[in-house]
């Protein structure tokens, strides 16, 4: 393989690897909080509106972290620094 | 395909470049302002019955208000031109989405980075504003002035956050709805149109209640300990 096959091979697995181990651990999390939020207005119904906007601060913020593997993820295969390197230089 | 509109040059001059980020936050901003010039240039008193419009938007101002002061009791109207604009705008930009050929300018990281600055500049400011500035900076140095280097990281990285957040979102709708015109092209964009309507709208929200969150915890924090 040259240089330039091995770079998008790894790229590609790279990325797809950082989507799902990525969005795995924020998918839990905020499955957590949403069962917590839903037992808590199950609870205490006068409370649902400080309830679901605190809910959705902390989602926002569990989000972001899938947010991030997703633009990792675009960067690896759209706009790939080392890719760009390797492609503009003649193969050897 | 574009991953952003930072990518769609409408005109070239040299090494000036008009590119659609800056044409559609123009537009935006010219119908927001516009607009409002539009619509409260003949307001009626509490009194007399007001216009549709005035209905309209006050309904809008209200409910911002409203939230506003849920979050922070004292001072609410202090805040609510910044953070009602942030909410506005970024509203803006994803519904009208619906417009064939707009693209919504927030999907630019360029864009989403400025409002996260005048997030980080406005914090600091309104914080100094109510405490006066020693009393705000103090606060850098509590517990022990060991923990100024993780107050200033904190700050920064949250305003990246901010930032790459509404970033991801908005540019994340537009290229799965871009690779859906590629694999099913007649039925499956109208739904995550609406979907990415959805979305915005959330994100706009989020946008502006961190915002809020953020002021009224650089605001009220000398005031609990």
């Amino acid at each position: 393989m040259d240089r330039v096959t091995i770079i998008g091979l790894a790229s590609i697995c790279m990325a797809v690897f950082c989507m799902a181990f990525g969005s795995i651990a924020p998918a839990f999390g905020e499955a957590k909080a949403i069962i917590q939020a839903l037992t808590s207005i199950a609870q205490q119904p006068d409370e649902a509106a400080t309830i679901s906007r605190t809910l959705l601060i902390g989602l926002a913020m569990l989000e972001s972290i899938a947010i991030y593997c997703f633009v990792i993820a675009i960067v690896l295969i759209f706009a790939n620094p080392f890719w760009n390197y390797v492609a503009a230089k003649p193969v050897g | 395909m574009h991953l952003t509109p930072d990518q769609l040059v409408f005109f070239r001059w040299g090494f000036f470049h008009l590119n659609a980020t800056v044409v559609f936050t123009w537009v935006l901003m010219a119908l927001l302002t516009i607009g409002s010039w539009l619509l409260t240039r003949h307001l009626a008193g509490p009194e007399e019955p007001g216009s549709r419009w005035q209905n309209a938007i006050e309904a809008i101002v209200g409910t911002i208000r409203r939230q506003i002061q849920s979050m922070c009791p004292v001072g609410a109207d202090t805040y609510l031109p910044f953070v009602g604009t942030l909410f506005l705008f970024i509203v803006g930009s994803s519904l009208l989405e619906v417009l064939p050929g707009w693209h919504a300018p927030t999907a630019s990281l360029s864009t989403t980075a400025a409002l996260a600055i005048s997030v980080g500049v406005a914090v600091p400011v309104f914080g100094v504003l109510r405490q006066g500035f020693a009393e705000y900076f103090r606060h850098y140095l509590r517990p022990t002035p060991i923990m100024l280097p993780f107050h200033l990281l904190s700050e920064t990285s949250r305003n990246l956050a901010l930032a790459i957040r509404l970033f991801g979102n908005i540019m994340s709708e537009g290229l799965i709805l871009a690779m859906l015109v590629m694999i099913a092209p007649f039925f499956m964009p109208v739904p995550m149109q609406v979907l990415a309507l959805l979305t915005g709208v959330i994100q706009a929200y989020v946008f502006a209640l961190l915002a809020m969150v953020y002021i009224t915890a650089a605001v009220q924090r000398g005031q609990e300990g």
